[in-house]
């Protein structure tokens, strides 16, 4: 099965607040707070490590739970921010990018 | 509660600055009338420095960062520090005259992720907003600006001052604000100058203005709801502040001075030499600022106003107290209600009270 590989987009606004990620998209000026398992996920979202690894060295490890849990959270987790643009998904390893280079927006 | 109004109460809780308004020039190319800052160069941060801030600033929590001034684009290194500061992933708007924004500027600002543009313009006539700024074709040139930031999909508001010499020209401004397709805000604030002349002030509104705008839907949203009468004034109102000035939010000017607002020049610290989180946490001025409840405003804890007034403590604290009322928002308070501020009766009573002395000539 391919892998998936998950970036955050230079396009948004972010910052831990109280232990919550707080990101604001500068697209649509949508507002998210991310709990702290999925402040974890954003963290570990630098385009190079694969999705089933985040969950298993982070999520399952940090937070004690099941990996299949771990999984199925992790991927609707992915899907709805990527909706918003503000988590980009791949099969491949993303490269860098930081806002105003190519292909940040 | 919106997930912003959540966020607030935690960050105030938790005693984060979430937003901060940094002045990085008080140069500008206009010359408003209205203004109160002195434009000369009195040895701003540098590129450097600034970026230092910055980077103290995200380490400190800060999410919202307001960019303004004078006119940020006479900074020559503006975009640098626009860049950078989005590098470290602020939200950011930017407060400017958009004369020195041409196509390549608006694009930068675009590729940059930038939230807003704040845009000064006093009327839709050349002949009212050019003697306002002072400056010859510059309301040609922020109009031109504007169609290019438009064209670059960004949001821009177009912020206007209701003011003695442009309050004919409102409604007509706000039709160009709908014409180019971006948002309009009026505020009847004229603050004194910084350096504490107050001679600006006769540009201030007059209370018939007051009374149009404030029944103006299309400016204040619901008017029976915006000029409903004051809430009671309970424990929780007591118990609350002003403000977010020194709570959740803070200013720091070109000299690296940081006050608790644009609009309180109260010292506090310089990030030339402290920290800036040392500042904030420690600066006596700052404590005392956040110390202050509703219940220990000398005349406003018994306004009947006191739970829904826009009271300022920075135009109080320029009026001579930061515990004192701001008497352009008793005004503005009476002007929404009908109903007069406490400060407005105390002023009443006092002034029919005849004076204190009388002196009567001895007869014959």
């Amino acid at each position: 099965m391919a892998e998936t590989y998950i970036a955050r987009s230079t396009a948004i606004a972010a910052r831990v607040l109280g232990g919550e990620m707080m990101i604001m998209s500068a697209a649509d000026s949508t507002f998210f707070t991310l709990n702290e398992v999925a402040t974890v996920i954003w963290q570990a979202a630098d385009g190079r490590t694969p999705l089933s690894e985040i969950v298993e060295r982070r999520v399952c490890r940090e937070f004690e739970i099941e990996p299949e849990v771990a999984r199925r959270d992790a991927e609707q987790f992915v899907s709805e921010l990527s909706q918003h643009g503000i988590l980009l998904v791949s099969n491949e390893p993303i490269p860098d990018t930081k806002p105003g280079m190519a292909g940040a927006q | 509660m919106s997930l912003l109004s959540e966020m607030n109460d935690k960050a105030t809780a938790l005693g984060i600055p979430l937003s901060v308004h940094i002045d990085v020039t008080y140069r500008c190319n206009e010359r408003c009338v209205h203004c109160y800052l002195d434009h000369d160069d009195k040895g701003e941060m540098s590129t450097a420095e600034i970026k230092n801030v910055l980077d103290q600033l995200a380490e400190a929590g800060v999410f919202f960062l307001v960019f303004s001034g004078g006119e940020v684009f006479m900074r020559q290194d503006f975009l640098e520090l626009v860049e950078y500061a989005r590098n470290l992933l602020f939200n950011v708007k930017i407060k400017t005259n958009a004369v020195m924004i041409h196509e390549a500027e608006a694009r930068r600002l675009r590729e940059l992720g930038v939230e807003q543009i704040q845009i000064s313009v006093y009327s839709h006539r050349s002949a009212v907003h050019d003697a306002i700024t002072k400056l010859p074709g510059s309301l040609k040139r922020t109009i031109n600006s504007i169609k290019f930031l438009k064209s670059q999909g960004l949001k821009v508001t177009m912020s206007n001052v209701l003011m003695t010499v442009n309050r004919q020209d409102q409604r007509g401004t706000h039709a160009l604000a709908k014409e180019l397709g971006v948002a309009y805000t009026l505020d009847p604030t004229v603050t004194p100058k910084l350096d504490g002349d107050t001679s600006i002030l006769s540009l201030r509104a007059a209370d018939d203005d007051l009374d149009l705008l404030f029944s103006d839907s299309e400016l204040v949203g619901d008017v029976s709801e915006f000029c409903k009468p004051p809430v009671p004034v309970d424990e929780d109102v007591l118990e609350g502040h002003s403000c977010s000035a020194g709570h959740t939010a803070c200013y720091i000017n070109p000299y690296g001075e940081v006050f608790p607002c644009v609009q309180f020049p109260l010292p506090t610290g310089n990030v030339r030499r402290q920290k800036f989180t040392d500042i904030w946490y420690q600066s006596p001025q700052m404590n005392e600022v956040r110390s202050i409840k509703v219940k220990d405003l000398t005349v406003c804890s018994s306004c009947s106003h006191a739970g829904s007034c826009t009271r300022c403590p920075g135009l109080a604290y320029m009026e001579g107290s930061m515990r004192g009322p701001s008497t352009s928002d008793c005004e503005k308070s009476f002007h929404r209600t009908g109903i007069p501020s406490a400060n407005m009766l105390r002023k009443a009573a006092m002034a029919s009270s005849g004076p204190l002395i009388q002196i009567q000539p001895m007869l014959g």
